[in-house]
C-alpha cells in the first residue's frame, strides 16, 4: 500500500510544480503588455550582445572633424562632441548598462536572499538583528546610498555594481522574509511539519519555492530601477572610471552643455534608457499577474 | 495611542544607532589614510596632522566612534573641508531651496495623481484607464534626468515659456529672510518676483514629481477599486445615494489610507531625486551641494547630508504612521 502511494504522491507533486510554471508561462504569453516588454528587452539584449557586429564605427575613437553632426545616412544618430558615432556608442552603452544592472541585481539577490532566508527561516534574535540592519539601509533614501558608496569606494563599474546592489538587497531581504513568514503558517507546510519533514526540507522543498514568485517579480522590476540608477550615477559624474566609456548616463551629462546645438545627443541616450526601463517594468508587471492570477483585475 | 507612539519612537533608536555606525565607517574607514583621503591634493603635513587630531585617528576605533556619537548628540556635524564653515550653517542656508522643490513636486504628484487614479478606477478597463496606466508606466520608466532635460529643451530652449534654470531671475534682487524664495517674496509683497520664482519652480517640480505621480496614481486606482467592491459601497448605492456622495463619503474616506502611506514613503525618493533634479536645473539646494561635495571630496558634507536626509525620511514616516493610527484604530490596537 505504502509503496504504491509514495510514487503516486511524488508524481502528483511533480505535476503540480510543473503546472505552476507552465500555467504562469502560458498566462504570460497571453499578456499583451508583457510581450511588448519582452520585445523591448530582446532589443536591448541584442544591442548589447551584438554591438561589435552591428556598430558601424568605433565607440571610443572619433575624429574632431566630424564633431556634432546632425543625424544623417552616415551617422543615423549623429555624432557627439568628439566626433564619435552616437549610434555605436548607444549600442556599446547597452553592454555597460546590461552588465552592471544585471550584475547588481544578481549580487543583490544573493545578499538579500541569504539575509532574508536566514531571517525568515531562523527567526528569533537572528531575524531581529538582520531586519534592523535592513531598516538602517532602507532609511537612506534610494540613490543617495548608492552615491555614498561610490563616493567612498571610488569610481568604476564594479563599484557602481556594488552600490546599486546595496540599494536593492535590503528590499529583496524584506520581501523574501515576509513571504517565508507567511508561508510558515500555510496548510501544506503544517502538513509537511506534521509528517516529520526536517527543517531544511521544509525550507528548501516547501517554503522557498513558494516564496520565490514574489522575489522574481521584484528582481525583474529592480532591473528597471538598476538601469536608471546606473545611468543616474553616470549622470552625476560617478560613472565608469574611464570617461570615454560609452555609458548612457555619462553621455547625457556630456550632452547637457550642448542642449541647444545638439538636442539629439540627449534624445537618443534618453530613449535607450527609457526603452530598457519600460521593457523590464512591463515584464515585471506581467510576471506578477501571471505568477499570481489573483492579482489580475 | 501614547503607547503606540512610544513604541514607534523606541523602534527608531536601533535604526539611528546603526546609521551612526555606517556613517562613522564612511569617514573613519576611508580606504587608505582617512586624513589624506579627506584632504586630497591639498594635503600638507600640518593640515593632515590637524585632521588626524580632529578625528582622533591615533585613538582606538571605539573611542573614535564614541567621540563621533558625542559630537552628533550635540548637533555638531563638523566643518566643511572646502569652506571651513560649520556644515549645519551651510545646510540650513540651502535646505529651504530643497524643501521648496520637493513640496512643489509633491503638490504636483498628489494634485494630479489622486484625480487620475480615481478617474481610472471609475472607468476601469476603458480607454481612459488605459491612458492612465500608460502615463504611470512612463512615470516610473523615465528617469528624472531624461525627463528634466527634455522639459528643459522643449519649454525653456525651444518654446521659451519657462526659465531653464535657477530659482529666480538673476536680475531680480530680493531680500532673504527665510531663504524660501516664494515665502520671502510674499513677505515683502513683491508679487512679480513671487511669480518669477514660481515659474522657475514648475519644470523642476514636474521632473521630480513624475515618479511619485506614477506611484500615487497606481495606488489610488488600486485602492479605490478595492473599496468599490465592498459591501457598504453596494449598500450605499442601493440606498439610492448619489454617485458623488458614494464616491466622496464611502469610497474615498476608506481609500485614503494606503494612499497616505505611499505619499509618506515618497519623501525619501523625493529627497534623493532632488540631488539629480537640482543638478539639471542649477537649483541652489542641498542636492546640488551634495554633488559639489562629492566632486570636491568633501566627505564630511556628504556624510552629514546622508545623515540628515535619512533622519528626515524616518521622521516623516513616523509622523505618517502615527497620523495613520489616528485615522485607523485597527492599527493602534494591533
Amino acid at each position: 500500500m505504502a509503496t504504491v502511494a509514495a510514487p503516486r504522491a511524488r508524481r502528483a507533486e511533480a505535476r503540480a510544480s510543473r503546472g505552476l510554471w507552465r500555467d504562469a508561462f502560458n498566462r504570460l504569453m497571453r499578456n499583451g503588455p508583457a510581450l511588448v516588454g519582452l520585445f523591448f528587452i530582446t532589443v536591448f539584449f541584442a544591442a548589447a550582445i551584438f554591438a561589435p557586429f552591428i556598430a558601424p564605427y568605433d565607440p571610443i575613437a572619433g575624429s574632431l572633424a566630424d564633431r556634432l553632426q546632425l543625424p544623417s545616412a552616415a551617422h543615423i544618430m549623429g555624432t557627439d562632441l568628439q566626433g564619435r558615432d552616437e549610434f555605436s556608442r548607444i549600442l556599446y552603452g547597452a553592454r555597460v548598462s546590461l552588465f552592471v544592472a544585471v550584475g547588481s541585481v544578481i549580487m543583490a539577490l544573493i545578499m538579500g536572499g541569504i539575509a532574508g532566508a536566514t531571517a525568515g527561516a531562523v527567526g528569533g534574535k537572528v531575524d531581529n538583528v538582520v531586519m534592523r540592519i535592513v531598516d538602517v539601509m532602507l532609511a537612506i533614501p534610494g540613490i543617495l546610498l548608492a552615491i555614498g558608496i561610490v563616493a567612498w569606494l571610488g569610481q568604476g563599474l564594479p563599484q557602481i555594481m556594488i552600490a546599486v546592489a546595496a540599494t536593492n538587497a535590503p528590499i529583496f531581504a524584506r520581501i523574501l522574509r515576509g513571504s517565508l513568514l507567511a508561508n510558515r503558517e500555510v496548510d501544506y507546510v503544517s502538513a509537511a511539519r506534521s509528517l516529520g519533514a526536517s527543517r531544511s526540507r521544509m525550507l528548501f522543498r516547501h517554503m522557498l519555492p513558494n516564496s520565490l514568485t514574489a522575489l522574481i517579480v521584484a528582481a525583474t522590476l529592480a532591473l528597471a530601477t538598476a538601469i536608471i540608477d546606473v545611468a543616474g550615477l553616470g549622470f552625476l559624474g560617478l560613472g565608469p572610471a574611464d570617461p570615454r566609456t560609452p555609458e548612457w548616463g555619462t553621455m547625457l551629462t556630456d550632452a547637457t552643455r550642448f542642449i541647444r546645438q545638439a538636442p539629439y545627443l540627449i534624445f537618443f541616450p534618453g530613449l535607450a534608457i527609457v526603452v530598457a526601463a519600460i521593457g523590464f517594468n512591463l515584464l515585471g508587471d506581467g510576471l506578477r499577474e501571471s505568477l499570481d492570477p489573483r492579482m489580475k483585475r | 495611542m501614547t503607547k503606540y507612539i512610544i513604541r514607534r519612537l523606541l523602534a527608531a533608536i536601533p535604526v539611528l544607532f546603526g546609521l551612526s555606525i555606517i556613517l562613522f565607517a564612511f569617514i573613519h574607514l576611508l580606504p587608505g589614510d582617512p586624513a589624506v583621503a579627506l584632504l586630497g591634493q591639498h594635503a600638507t603635513p600640518e593640515l593632515t596632522a590637524e585632521i588626524r587630531a580632529q578625528l582622533g585617528l591615533d585613538q582606538p576605533l571605539w573611542q573614535q566612534y564614541l567621540a563621533y556619537l558625542g559630537q552628533l548628540l550635540h548637533g555638531d556635524l563638523g566643518k566643511s573641508i572646502i569652506t571651513n564653515r560649520p556644515i549645519i550653517d551651510e545646510f540650513l542656508l540651502r535646505f529651504p531651496g530643497t524643501v521648496e522643490l520637493t513640496v512643489g513636486a509633491l503638490i504636483f504628484a498628489v494634485g494630479l495623481g489622486i484625480p487620475l487614479g480615481r478617474y481610472a478606477a471609475r472607468h476601469v478597463q476603458g480607454f481612459g484607464d488605459g491612458m492612465v496606466t500608460v502615463i504611470s508606466l512612463l512615470g516610473i520608466s523615465i528617469p528624472i534626468f531624461v525627463l528634466g532635460l527634455t522639459l528643459q529643451y522643449i519649454f525653456a530652449v525651444q518654446l521659451k515659456w519657462l526659465p531653464a534654470s535657477g530659482r529666480l531671475d538673476p536680475r531680480i534682487a530680493i531680500e532673504y529672510h527665510t531663504n524660501f524664495v516664494l515665502i520671502d517674496t510674499l513677505l515683502d509683497g513683491n508679487i512679480p518676483a513671487f511669480f518669477n520664482g514660481l515659474s522657475h519652480l514648475i519644470l523642476p517640480a514636474i521632473a521630480l514629481g513624475s515618479i511619485p505621480l506614477a506611484i500615487i496614481t497606481r495606488i489610488t486606482r488600486a485602492s479605490v477599486l478595492d473599496v468599490t467592491n465592498e459591501d457598504y459601497v453596494r449598500t450605499a448605492r442601493a440606498k439610492g445615494l448619489s454617485e458623488r456622495r458614494v464616491g466622496g463619503r464611502h469610497i474615498m474616506r476608506n481609500a485614503w489610507l494606503p494612499v497616505v502611506t505611499v505619499i509618506g514613503l515618497q519623501v525619501g525618493g523625493l529627497l534623493a531625486g532632488a540631488v539629480i533634479t537640482e543638478t539639471i536645473f542649477s537649483w541652489n539646494g542641498v542636492g546640488r551641494w551634495t554633488v559639489q561635495a562629492i566632486q570636491d571630496h568633501d566627505y564630511f558634507v556628504v556624510q552629514s547630508i546622508i545623515l540628515i536626509f535619512a533622519l528626515i525620511f524616518l521622521v516623516v514616516n513616523l509622523v505618517v504612521d502615527i497620523g495613520y493610527a489616528f485615522i485607523n484604530p485597527r492599527i493602534r490596537y494591533a
